[in-house]
Protein backbone atom coordinates (compact mmCIF):
# COMPACT_ATOMS: atom_id res chain seq x y z
CA UNK A 1 0.00 0.00 0.00
CA UNK A 2 2.97 2.22 1.16
CA UNK A 3 5.00 1.59 -1.90
CA UNK A 4 2.00 2.16 -4.55
CA UNK A 5 1.11 5.35 -3.10
CA UNK A 6 5.13 6.08 -3.82
CA UNK A 7 5.11 4.91 -6.84
CA UNK A 8 1.72 7.16 -8.03
CA UNK A 9 3.56 10.10 -6.09
CA UNK A 10 6.69 9.58 -8.14
CA UNK A 11 4.87 9.26 -11.49
CA UNK A 12 2.88 12.30 -10.63
CA UNK A 13 5.98 14.03 -9.92
CA UNK A 14 8.26 12.57 -12.83
CA UNK A 15 6.11 13.30 -15.57
CA UNK A 16 6.12 16.93 -15.22
CA UNK A 17 9.85 16.74 -14.33
CA UNK A 18 10.61 14.77 -17.66
CA UNK A 19 8.86 17.12 -19.74
CA UNK A 20 10.83 19.86 -18.43
CA UNK A 21 13.72 18.37 -18.80
CA UNK A 22 13.00 17.70 -22.39
CA UNK A 23 11.69 21.48 -22.69
CA UNK A 24 14.82 22.52 -20.94
CA UNK A 25 17.27 20.89 -23.72
CA UNK A 26 15.16 22.25 -26.41
CA UNK A 27 15.66 25.50 -25.16
CA UNK A 28 19.06 24.95 -24.77
CA UNK A 29 19.25 23.74 -28.37
CA UNK A 30 17.65 26.47 -30.00
CA UNK A 31 20.13 28.91 -27.60
CA UNK A 32 23.53 27.28 -29.27
CA UNK A 33 22.29 27.15 -32.91
CA UNK A 34 20.92 31.20 -31.82
CA UNK A 35 24.56 31.95 -30.87
CA UNK A 36 26.22 30.43 -34.17
CA UNK A 37 23.92 31.64 -36.64
CA UNK A 38 24.04 35.14 -34.81
CA UNK A 39 28.33 35.19 -35.82
CA UNK A 40 27.84 33.05 -39.26
CA UNK A 41 27.43 34.89 -42.67
CA UNK A 42 25.32 35.96 -44.53
CA UNK A 43 23.57 38.76 -42.00
CA UNK A 44 20.38 39.87 -43.39
CA UNK A 45 20.93 43.69 -42.93
CA UNK A 46 17.10 44.74 -44.00
CA UNK A 47 15.42 42.15 -41.79
CA UNK A 48 17.64 43.92 -38.73
CA UNK A 49 16.80 47.50 -39.34
CA UNK A 50 12.95 46.42 -39.93
CA UNK A 51 13.82 45.20 -36.32
CA UNK A 52 15.38 47.78 -34.95
CA UNK A 53 12.38 50.25 -35.80
CA UNK A 54 9.27 48.02 -34.61
CA UNK A 55 11.82 47.47 -31.17
CA UNK A 56 13.30 50.88 -30.72
CA UNK A 57 11.11 53.54 -32.83
CA UNK A 58 7.65 52.25 -31.56
CA UNK A 59 8.49 51.07 -28.16
CA UNK A 60 9.21 54.62 -26.92
CA UNK A 61 6.21 55.80 -25.71
CA UNK A 62 5.43 52.92 -23.91
CA UNK A 63 9.00 53.24 -22.24
CA UNK A 64 8.22 56.83 -22.09
CA UNK A 65 5.11 56.39 -20.16
CA UNK A 66 6.46 53.91 -17.94
CA UNK A 67 9.68 55.45 -16.76
CA UNK A 68 8.01 58.85 -15.99
CA UNK A 69 5.62 57.50 -14.16
CA UNK A 70 7.97 54.93 -12.12
CA UNK A 71 10.22 58.16 -11.57
CA UNK A 72 7.42 60.07 -10.08
CA UNK A 73 6.07 57.97 -8.12
CA UNK A 74 9.16 56.79 -6.80
CA UNK A 75 10.27 60.69 -5.81
CA UNK A 76 6.83 60.72 -3.97
CA UNK A 77 7.16 57.44 -2.23
CA UNK A 78 10.40 57.94 -0.81
CA UNK A 79 9.85 61.36 0.44
CA UNK A 80 6.87 60.28 2.78
CA UNK A 81 8.90 57.74 3.70
CA UNK A 82 12.04 59.15 4.87
CA UNK A 83 9.97 61.78 6.37
CA UNK A 84 10.19 59.37 9.30
CA UNK A 85 13.94 59.46 9.13
CA UNK A 86 14.01 62.92 8.54
CA UNK A 87 15.85 62.41 6.00
CA UNK A 88 13.77 63.63 2.57
CA UNK A 89 17.03 65.39 1.07
CA UNK A 90 17.87 61.84 0.05
CA UNK A 91 14.68 62.08 -2.28
CA UNK A 92 17.08 62.62 -5.28
CA UNK A 93 19.64 60.73 -4.93
CA UNK A 94 17.01 57.53 -4.29
CA UNK A 95 15.00 58.29 -7.18
CA UNK A 96 19.10 58.29 -9.61
CA UNK A 97 19.49 54.76 -7.84
CA UNK A 98 16.49 53.46 -7.94
CA UNK A 99 15.67 54.33 -11.66
CA UNK A 100 18.83 53.75 -13.40
CA UNK A 101 19.73 50.28 -11.04
CA UNK A 102 15.98 49.10 -10.94
CA UNK A 103 13.34 51.08 -12.37
CA UNK A 104 14.19 51.81 -16.13
CA UNK A 105 15.46 48.50 -17.00
CA UNK A 106 12.72 45.87 -15.61
CA UNK A 107 9.91 47.54 -16.20
CA UNK A 108 10.87 48.95 -19.60
CA UNK A 109 12.22 45.17 -20.20
CA UNK A 110 8.52 43.97 -18.94
CA UNK A 111 6.51 46.39 -21.19
CA UNK A 112 8.88 45.15 -24.09
CA UNK A 113 8.66 41.69 -23.47
CA UNK A 114 4.50 42.26 -23.83
CA UNK A 115 5.01 44.20 -26.35
CA UNK A 116 7.23 42.62 -28.58
CA UNK A 117 7.77 39.22 -27.29
CA UNK A 118 4.32 38.44 -28.18
CA UNK A 119 4.46 39.95 -31.76
CA UNK A 120 7.72 37.89 -32.49
CA UNK A 121 6.23 34.84 -31.30
CA UNK A 122 2.91 35.04 -32.90
CA UNK A 123 5.16 36.62 -36.38
CA UNK A 124 7.54 33.27 -36.42
CA UNK A 125 4.70 30.98 -35.17
CA UNK A 126 2.40 32.35 -37.82
CA UNK A 127 5.13 31.40 -40.01
CA UNK A 128 5.65 27.79 -38.54
CA UNK A 129 2.37 26.78 -39.00
CA UNK A 130 1.46 28.48 -42.24
CA UNK A 131 4.87 26.43 -43.60
CA UNK A 132 6.81 29.76 -44.03
CA UNK A 133 9.56 28.82 -42.63
CA UNK A 134 9.62 25.58 -44.02
CA UNK A 135 9.62 27.48 -47.39
CA UNK A 136 12.30 29.48 -46.56
CA UNK A 137 14.33 26.58 -46.34
CA UNK A 138 14.03 25.34 -49.53
CA UNK A 139 14.80 28.85 -51.24
CA UNK A 140 18.27 27.88 -49.66
CA UNK A 141 17.89 30.67 -46.82
CA UNK A 142 18.61 29.33 -43.26
CA UNK A 143 15.52 30.40 -41.02
CA UNK A 144 17.91 31.24 -38.26
CA UNK A 145 19.78 33.37 -40.16
CA UNK A 146 16.99 35.15 -41.47
CA UNK A 147 14.21 35.30 -39.06
CA UNK A 148 16.07 34.52 -35.44
CA UNK A 149 19.61 36.19 -35.72
CA UNK A 150 18.08 39.87 -36.75
CA UNK A 151 16.15 40.00 -33.73
CA UNK A 152 18.12 38.62 -31.56
CA UNK A 153 20.89 41.47 -32.41
CA UNK A 154 18.45 44.07 -32.64
CA UNK A 155 17.39 42.70 -28.58
CA UNK A 156 20.57 42.77 -27.60
CA UNK A 157 21.01 46.74 -29.52
CA UNK A 158 17.84 48.19 -28.53
CA UNK A 159 17.08 47.23 -25.17
CA UNK A 160 20.07 49.58 -23.98
CA UNK A 161 19.08 52.71 -26.26
CA UNK A 162 15.58 52.34 -24.45
CA UNK A 163 16.29 51.72 -21.20
CA UNK A 164 19.09 54.82 -21.28
CA UNK A 165 16.26 57.14 -22.66
CA UNK A 166 14.09 55.94 -20.11
CA UNK A 167 16.82 56.86 -17.16
CA UNK A 168 16.65 60.27 -18.33
CA UNK A 169 12.74 60.60 -18.61
CA UNK A 170 12.55 58.62 -15.06
CA UNK A 171 14.61 60.91 -13.45
CA UNK A 172 12.87 63.97 -15.59
CA UNK A 173 10.00 62.96 -13.40
CA UNK A 174 11.22 62.34 -9.72
CA UNK A 175 12.33 65.98 -10.76
CA UNK A 176 8.92 67.22 -11.58
CA UNK A 177 7.34 66.15 -8.39
CA UNK A 178 10.68 66.73 -6.46
CA UNK A 179 10.21 70.48 -7.08
CA UNK A 180 6.72 71.27 -8.40
CA UNK A 181 5.19 68.90 -5.44
CA UNK A 182 7.60 68.74 -2.52
CA UNK A 183 8.45 71.86 -3.01
CA UNK A 184 12.57 70.98 -3.23
CA UNK A 185 14.68 73.93 -4.69
CA UNK A 186 15.19 73.20 -8.55
CA UNK A 187 19.21 73.82 -7.93
CA UNK A 188 19.47 71.81 -4.76
CA UNK A 189 17.75 69.19 -6.51
CA UNK A 190 19.79 68.84 -9.74
CA UNK A 191 22.87 69.43 -7.81
CA UNK A 192 22.31 66.38 -5.17
CA UNK A 193 21.55 64.12 -8.51
CA UNK A 194 24.76 65.26 -9.85
CA UNK A 195 27.26 64.89 -6.50
CA UNK A 196 25.79 61.16 -5.69
CA UNK A 197 25.78 60.50 -9.29
CA UNK A 198 27.47 56.79 -10.20
CA UNK A 199 28.42 55.57 -13.54
CA UNK A 200 28.09 51.67 -12.22
CA UNK A 201 24.51 52.91 -11.42
CA UNK A 202 23.70 53.39 -14.99
CA UNK A 203 26.39 50.87 -16.67
CA UNK A 204 25.04 48.20 -14.51
CA UNK A 205 21.40 48.96 -15.61
CA UNK A 206 22.15 48.85 -19.67
CA UNK A 207 24.03 45.62 -19.20
CA UNK A 208 20.91 44.65 -17.71
CA UNK A 209 18.58 45.69 -20.13
CA UNK A 210 21.11 43.71 -23.19
CA UNK A 211 20.61 40.72 -21.32
CA UNK A 212 17.13 41.34 -20.98
CA UNK A 213 16.48 41.67 -24.71
CA UNK A 214 18.05 39.18 -25.20
CA UNK A 215 15.95 36.96 -23.35
CA UNK A 216 12.94 38.81 -25.12
CA UNK A 217 13.98 37.86 -28.48
CA UNK A 218 15.11 34.38 -27.24
CA UNK A 219 11.64 33.45 -26.09
CA UNK A 220 9.97 34.82 -28.93
CA UNK A 221 11.89 33.81 -31.49
CA UNK A 222 11.73 29.97 -29.64
CA UNK A 223 8.19 29.77 -28.80
CA UNK A 224 7.37 30.96 -32.24
CA UNK A 225 9.39 28.62 -33.86
CA UNK A 226 8.16 25.66 -31.99
CA UNK A 227 4.24 26.33 -32.35
CA UNK A 228 2.37 23.87 -34.05
CA UNK A 229 -1.35 23.02 -34.72
CA UNK A 230 -2.73 26.29 -36.22
CA UNK A 231 -4.25 29.34 -34.30
CA UNK A 232 -4.67 27.86 -30.95
CA UNK A 233 -0.91 26.74 -31.24
CA UNK A 234 -0.02 30.08 -31.84
CA UNK A 235 -1.60 31.94 -29.26
CA UNK A 236 -0.41 29.54 -26.95
CA UNK A 237 2.89 30.09 -28.13
CA UNK A 238 2.51 33.73 -27.78
CA UNK A 239 1.10 33.67 -24.30
CA UNK A 240 4.60 31.25 -23.10
CA UNK A 241 6.50 33.95 -24.86
CA UNK A 242 5.41 36.63 -23.15
CA UNK A 243 5.11 34.47 -20.08
CA UNK A 244 8.84 32.91 -20.02
CA UNK A 245 10.42 36.34 -20.64
CA UNK A 246 8.83 37.90 -17.77
CA UNK A 247 10.20 35.51 -15.40
CA UNK A 248 13.35 34.77 -17.20
CA UNK A 249 13.77 38.48 -16.85
CA UNK A 250 12.70 38.94 -13.05
CA UNK A 251 15.85 35.78 -12.16
CA UNK A 252 18.39 37.10 -14.11
CA UNK A 253 17.47 40.75 -12.53
CA UNK A 254 18.14 39.37 -9.56
CA UNK A 255 21.27 37.41 -10.42
CA UNK A 256 22.99 40.24 -12.33
CA UNK A 257 22.56 42.36 -9.19
CA UNK A 258 24.68 39.66 -7.27
CA UNK A 259 27.11 39.82 -9.76
CA UNK A 260 27.12 43.95 -9.77
CA UNK A 261 26.47 44.96 -6.33
CA UNK A 262 27.19 42.09 -3.49
CA UNK A 263 30.66 42.14 -2.46
CA UNK B 1 16.45 5.67 -74.98
CA UNK B 2 15.88 5.37 -71.36
CA UNK B 3 17.36 8.28 -69.42
CA UNK B 4 19.46 7.99 -66.15
CA UNK B 5 17.77 7.58 -62.93
CA UNK B 6 17.42 11.30 -60.97
CA UNK B 7 15.70 10.57 -57.52
CA UNK B 8 15.94 7.02 -56.53
CA UNK B 9 13.93 6.23 -53.25
CA UNK B 10 14.38 2.89 -51.51
CA UNK B 11 12.54 1.85 -48.37
CA UNK B 12 11.05 5.18 -47.29
CA UNK B 13 9.37 5.13 -43.47
CA UNK B 14 8.50 7.60 -41.51
CA UNK B 15 5.70 7.97 -38.84
CA UNK B 16 4.39 10.51 -36.68
CA UNK B 17 4.11 9.33 -33.11
CA UNK B 18 2.25 6.24 -33.45
CA UNK B 19 1.44 6.77 -36.70
CA UNK B 20 2.80 5.12 -39.62
CA UNK B 21 2.82 6.96 -42.44
CA UNK B 22 5.25 5.96 -45.10
CA UNK B 23 5.49 2.56 -44.64
CA UNK B 24 8.63 1.82 -46.76
CA UNK B 25 8.50 3.56 -50.36
CA UNK B 26 10.44 2.82 -53.60
CA UNK B 27 10.20 5.13 -56.38
CA UNK B 28 12.78 6.17 -59.17
CA UNK B 29 12.46 9.22 -61.38
CA UNK B 30 14.13 9.39 -64.44
CA UNK B 31 16.07 12.84 -65.82
CA UNK B 32 13.53 14.89 -67.49
CA UNK B 33 10.77 12.47 -66.86
CA UNK B 34 7.21 14.03 -64.97
CA UNK B 35 6.18 11.30 -62.45
CA UNK B 36 2.68 12.33 -60.68
CA UNK B 37 1.57 10.90 -57.59
CA UNK B 38 -1.74 9.64 -56.99
CA UNK B 39 -3.63 8.67 -53.56
CA UNK B 40 -6.15 9.61 -51.17
CA UNK B 41 -6.29 12.54 -49.21
CA UNK B 42 -3.86 11.65 -46.00
CA UNK B 43 -2.08 9.01 -47.29
CA UNK B 44 1.30 10.70 -47.18
CA UNK B 45 1.45 12.60 -50.57
CA UNK B 46 2.92 16.21 -48.85
CA UNK B 47 5.14 13.99 -46.46
CA UNK B 48 7.20 11.67 -49.22
CA UNK B 49 7.89 15.04 -51.28
CA UNK B 50 8.96 17.12 -47.93
CA UNK B 51 10.96 13.97 -47.62
CA UNK B 52 12.31 14.41 -50.65
CA UNK B 53 13.17 18.06 -50.01
CA UNK B 54 14.90 17.49 -47.07
CA UNK B 55 12.25 19.25 -44.77
CA UNK B 56 11.14 16.33 -42.77
CA UNK B 57 13.89 13.40 -41.85
CA UNK B 58 12.73 10.04 -42.58
CA UNK B 59 12.55 7.72 -39.78
CA UNK B 60 14.23 4.65 -42.25
CA UNK B 61 15.45 4.24 -46.12
CA UNK B 62 17.09 6.22 -48.82
CA UNK B 63 17.02 9.06 -51.17
CA UNK B 64 19.74 9.46 -53.18
CA UNK B 65 19.65 11.96 -56.06
CA UNK B 66 22.33 11.64 -58.89
CA UNK B 67 23.56 9.02 -57.47
CA UNK B 68 24.36 10.54 -54.05
CA UNK B 69 22.65 10.11 -50.55
CA UNK B 70 20.82 13.00 -49.14
CA UNK B 71 20.08 11.88 -46.05
CA UNK B 72 21.62 12.75 -42.97
CA UNK B 73 23.71 15.06 -44.63
CA UNK B 74 24.92 18.69 -42.84
CA UNK B 75 22.91 21.89 -43.24
CA UNK B 76 25.10 23.28 -46.03
CA UNK B 77 25.23 20.18 -48.02
CA UNK B 78 20.74 20.41 -47.35
CA UNK B 79 21.46 24.20 -48.80
CA UNK B 80 22.96 23.36 -52.16
CA UNK B 81 20.63 20.72 -52.58
CA UNK B 82 17.81 23.32 -52.27
CA UNK B 83 19.31 25.42 -54.77
CA UNK B 84 18.85 22.97 -57.28
CA UNK B 85 15.01 22.06 -56.19
CA UNK B 86 12.06 24.34 -56.21
CA UNK B 87 8.74 23.60 -54.78
CA UNK B 88 5.35 24.72 -54.55
CA UNK B 89 3.86 23.63 -51.24
CA UNK B 90 -0.09 22.42 -51.52
CA UNK B 91 -1.08 25.89 -48.97
CA UNK B 92 1.22 28.07 -50.88
CA UNK B 93 3.40 29.34 -48.03
CA UNK B 94 3.63 32.63 -49.39
CA UNK B 95 6.11 35.04 -47.39
CA UNK B 96 3.16 37.75 -46.11
CA UNK B 97 5.89 40.20 -44.70
CA UNK B 98 7.44 40.64 -48.90
CA UNK B 99 5.30 41.56 -51.49
CA UNK B 100 3.97 39.36 -54.46
CA UNK B 101 7.42 39.67 -56.73
CA UNK B 102 9.85 40.14 -53.64
CA UNK B 103 8.17 36.23 -53.02
CA UNK B 104 8.10 35.40 -56.58
CA UNK B 105 12.31 36.86 -57.03
CA UNK B 106 13.12 35.72 -53.08
CA UNK B 107 15.99 33.29 -54.30
CA UNK B 108 17.46 36.41 -56.95
CA UNK B 109 17.34 38.67 -54.36
CA UNK B 110 18.79 36.76 -51.49
CA UNK B 111 20.77 34.08 -53.12
CA UNK B 112 21.99 35.44 -56.31
CA UNK B 113 22.18 39.07 -55.20
CA UNK B 114 20.36 40.61 -58.62
CA UNK B 115 19.74 43.69 -58.22
CA UNK B 116 16.21 44.85 -57.38
CA UNK B 117 15.05 46.27 -60.39
CA UNK B 118 16.21 43.34 -62.62
CA UNK B 119 14.70 40.97 -60.37
CA UNK B 120 11.57 43.02 -60.58
CA UNK B 121 11.35 42.55 -64.41
CA UNK B 122 12.30 38.51 -64.56
CA UNK B 123 9.43 37.89 -61.62
CA UNK B 124 6.18 39.93 -63.55
CA UNK B 125 7.63 38.18 -66.80
CA UNK B 126 7.20 34.73 -64.64
CA UNK B 127 4.22 35.98 -63.38
CA UNK B 128 2.78 36.48 -66.71
CA UNK B 129 3.78 33.12 -67.63
CA UNK B 130 1.72 32.29 -64.58
CA UNK B 131 -1.44 34.09 -65.99
CA UNK B 132 -1.12 37.12 -62.99
CA UNK B 133 -0.88 40.63 -64.72
CA UNK B 134 1.46 42.71 -63.81
CA UNK B 135 -0.42 44.64 -61.31
CA UNK B 136 -0.71 42.28 -59.42
CA UNK B 137 3.10 42.43 -58.24
CA UNK B 138 2.99 44.99 -55.96
CA UNK B 139 0.01 43.67 -53.81
CA UNK B 140 0.51 41.89 -50.59
CA UNK B 141 -0.33 38.21 -50.58
CA UNK B 142 -3.25 38.57 -47.88
CA UNK B 143 -4.70 40.41 -50.75
CA UNK B 144 -4.76 37.79 -53.61
CA UNK B 145 -7.52 34.72 -54.13
CA UNK B 146 -6.55 31.06 -53.28
CA UNK B 147 -5.85 30.26 -56.93
CA UNK B 148 -4.06 33.69 -57.11
CA UNK B 149 -2.02 32.85 -54.51
CA UNK B 150 -0.92 29.10 -55.62
CA UNK B 151 0.19 30.53 -58.95
CA UNK B 152 2.35 32.76 -57.34
CA UNK B 153 4.01 29.62 -55.35
CA UNK B 154 4.88 28.06 -58.36
CA UNK B 155 6.15 31.13 -59.97
CA UNK B 156 8.32 30.81 -57.05
CA UNK B 157 9.36 27.58 -57.83
CA UNK B 158 10.26 27.81 -61.26
CA UNK B 159 11.80 31.37 -61.46
CA UNK B 160 15.59 29.49 -60.95
CA UNK B 161 14.63 27.23 -63.53
CA UNK B 162 16.09 24.09 -61.32
CA UNK B 163 16.70 20.98 -62.06
CA UNK B 164 14.25 19.11 -59.69
CA UNK B 165 10.37 20.76 -58.97
CA UNK B 166 7.98 19.11 -56.61
CA UNK B 167 4.50 20.46 -56.71
CA UNK B 168 2.14 19.88 -54.17
CA UNK B 169 -1.20 20.12 -55.72
CA UNK B 170 -0.53 23.04 -58.50
CA UNK B 171 -4.05 23.07 -60.02
CA UNK B 172 -6.28 22.55 -56.59
CA UNK B 173 -8.43 25.58 -56.09
CA UNK B 174 -8.01 26.36 -60.05
CA UNK B 175 -10.65 27.01 -62.62
CA UNK B 176 -10.60 24.29 -65.53
CA UNK B 177 -9.29 26.93 -67.84
CA UNK B 178 -6.73 28.18 -65.37
CA UNK B 179 -5.73 24.76 -64.42
CA UNK B 180 -4.95 24.09 -67.98
CA UNK B 181 -2.89 26.77 -67.98
CA UNK B 182 -1.35 25.57 -65.33
CA UNK B 183 -0.87 21.96 -66.81
CA UNK B 184 0.91 23.43 -70.08
CA UNK B 185 3.52 25.51 -67.74
CA UNK B 186 4.05 22.24 -65.97
CA UNK B 187 4.76 20.42 -68.91
CA UNK B 188 6.83 22.75 -70.35
CA UNK B 189 8.96 23.44 -67.35
CA UNK B 190 10.24 19.37 -67.83
CA UNK B 191 9.74 19.45 -71.48
CA UNK B 192 11.20 22.65 -72.05
CA UNK B 193 13.81 23.21 -69.70
CA UNK B 194 14.50 19.62 -69.14
CA UNK B 195 13.15 19.86 -65.57
CA UNK B 196 12.76 16.58 -63.80
CA UNK B 197 9.50 17.09 -61.52
CA UNK B 198 7.10 15.01 -59.43
CA UNK B 199 3.57 16.86 -59.07
CA UNK B 200 1.18 15.49 -56.36
CA UNK B 201 -2.83 15.48 -57.67
CA UNK B 202 -6.15 14.66 -57.17
CA UNK B 203 -6.71 16.07 -60.63
CA UNK B 204 -7.36 13.43 -63.05
CA UNK B 205 -7.16 15.53 -66.36
CA UNK B 206 -4.22 17.34 -65.23
CA UNK B 207 -2.36 14.07 -64.50
CA UNK B 208 -3.48 12.92 -67.67
CA UNK B 209 -1.72 16.25 -69.64
CA UNK B 210 1.30 16.42 -67.68
CA UNK B 211 2.51 12.83 -66.69
CA UNK B 212 4.84 10.74 -68.53
CA UNK B 213 4.14 8.19 -65.35
CA UNK B 214 1.83 7.75 -62.55
CA UNK B 215 2.50 6.00 -59.29
CA UNK B 216 -0.16 5.49 -56.75
CA UNK B 217 0.39 5.55 -53.37
CA UNK B 218 -2.21 3.69 -50.46
CA UNK B 219 -1.13 2.62 -46.99
CA UNK B 220 2.05 4.04 -46.93
CA UNK B 221 3.55 2.47 -50.20
CA UNK B 222 3.46 2.87 -54.15
CA UNK B 223 1.30 -0.21 -54.98
CA UNK B 224 1.05 0.80 -58.98
CA UNK B 225 2.99 2.90 -61.47
CA UNK B 226 3.16 2.81 -65.15
CA UNK B 227 2.41 5.26 -67.89
CA UNK B 228 -1.00 6.84 -68.20
CA UNK B 229 -2.10 4.57 -71.12
CA UNK B 230 -1.17 1.59 -68.72
CA UNK B 231 -3.31 3.36 -65.94
CA UNK B 232 -6.38 3.26 -68.55
CA UNK B 233 -5.81 -0.23 -69.32
CA UNK B 234 -4.92 -1.81 -65.53
CA UNK B 235 -6.88 -4.21 -64.13
CA UNK B 236 -5.60 -2.98 -60.64
CA UNK B 237 -8.74 -2.13 -58.36
CA UNK B 238 -7.22 0.27 -55.85
CA UNK B 239 -6.12 2.39 -59.64
CA UNK B 240 -9.58 1.58 -61.28
CA UNK B 241 -11.69 2.53 -58.15
CA UNK B 242 -9.84 5.95 -57.67
CA UNK B 243 -9.51 7.13 -61.62
CA UNK B 244 -12.85 6.20 -61.66
CA UNK B 245 -13.37 7.66 -58.37
CA UNK B 246 -16.12 5.24 -57.04
CA UNK B 247 -16.97 5.19 -53.30
CA UNK B 248 -17.28 1.24 -53.51
CA UNK B 249 -13.93 -0.75 -54.19
CA UNK B 250 -10.90 -2.22 -52.08
CA UNK B 251 -10.10 1.93 -50.85
CA UNK B 252 -12.09 1.93 -47.76
CA UNK B 253 -12.68 5.48 -46.55
CA UNK B 254 -12.50 6.21 -42.69
CA UNK B 255 -15.02 8.49 -41.45
N1 LIG C 1 4.05 17.43 -39.04
C1 LIG C 1 3.19 16.41 -38.83
N2 LIG C 1 2.96 15.97 -37.59
C2 LIG C 1 2.12 14.95 -37.35
N3 LIG C 1 1.45 14.31 -38.29
C3 LIG C 1 1.61 14.69 -39.56
C4 LIG C 1 2.49 15.76 -39.90
N4 LIG C 1 2.46 15.93 -41.23
C5 LIG C 1 1.61 15.00 -41.70
N5 LIG C 1 1.09 14.25 -40.71
C6 LIG C 1 0.15 13.14 -40.85
O1 LIG C 1 0.56 12.38 -41.95
C7 LIG C 1 -0.54 11.97 -42.72
C8 LIG C 1 -0.31 12.28 -44.18
O2 LIG C 1 -0.30 13.67 -44.36
P1 LIG C 1 -0.07 14.34 -45.78
O3 LIG C 1 -0.15 15.82 -45.56
O4 LIG C 1 1.15 13.81 -46.41
O5 LIG C 1 -1.34 13.84 -46.59
P2 LIG C 1 -1.59 14.02 -48.15
O6 LIG C 1 -1.46 12.68 -48.77
O7 LIG C 1 -0.78 15.12 -48.68
O8 LIG C 1 -3.14 14.43 -48.15
P3 LIG C 1 -3.86 15.56 -49.04
O9 LIG C 1 -4.13 14.94 -50.34
O10 LIG C 1 -5.14 15.81 -48.28
O11 LIG C 1 -2.97 16.73 -49.10
C9 LIG C 1 -1.77 12.66 -42.15
O12 LIG C 1 -2.55 11.70 -41.53
C10 LIG C 1 -1.25 13.63 -41.15
O13 LIG C 1 -2.04 13.58 -40.01
MG1 LIG D 1 -1.00 16.99 -49.19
Amino acid sequence: MMTRNFQNFLRALGKPLVLFIIRFGELVQFLVKTLYHCFAPPFYFKNFGRQLLDMGFYSLPVVGLTTIFAGMVIALQSYSGFARFGAESAVASVVFISVTRELAPVLSALMVAGRIGAAMAAEIGTMRVTEQIDALQTLSTNPFKYLVAPRVWSGLIVLPILVFLGDIIGIFGGYVVGVYKLGFNPANYINSTLENMEALDIISGLVKASVFGFIIALMGCYNGYRSKGGAQGVGEATTNAVVSASILILIFNYILTEVFFSK
Amino acid sequence: MEKEIKISIRNLQKSFGKKQVLRGVDLDIRAGESLVVIGGSGTGKSVLIKCIQGLLTPDEGSIKIDGEETIGKNARHLRDLNARMGMLFQGGALFDSLSVWENVAFSLLENKKISRDKAKLEAVRVLRQVGLASDVADLSPSELSGGMQKRVGLARAVITRPEIILFDEPTTGLDPIMADVINDLIVESAKGLGATTLTITHDMASARKIADKVAMLYEGKIIWQGTVKEMDKTDNPYVCQFINGCAQGPIKMEF
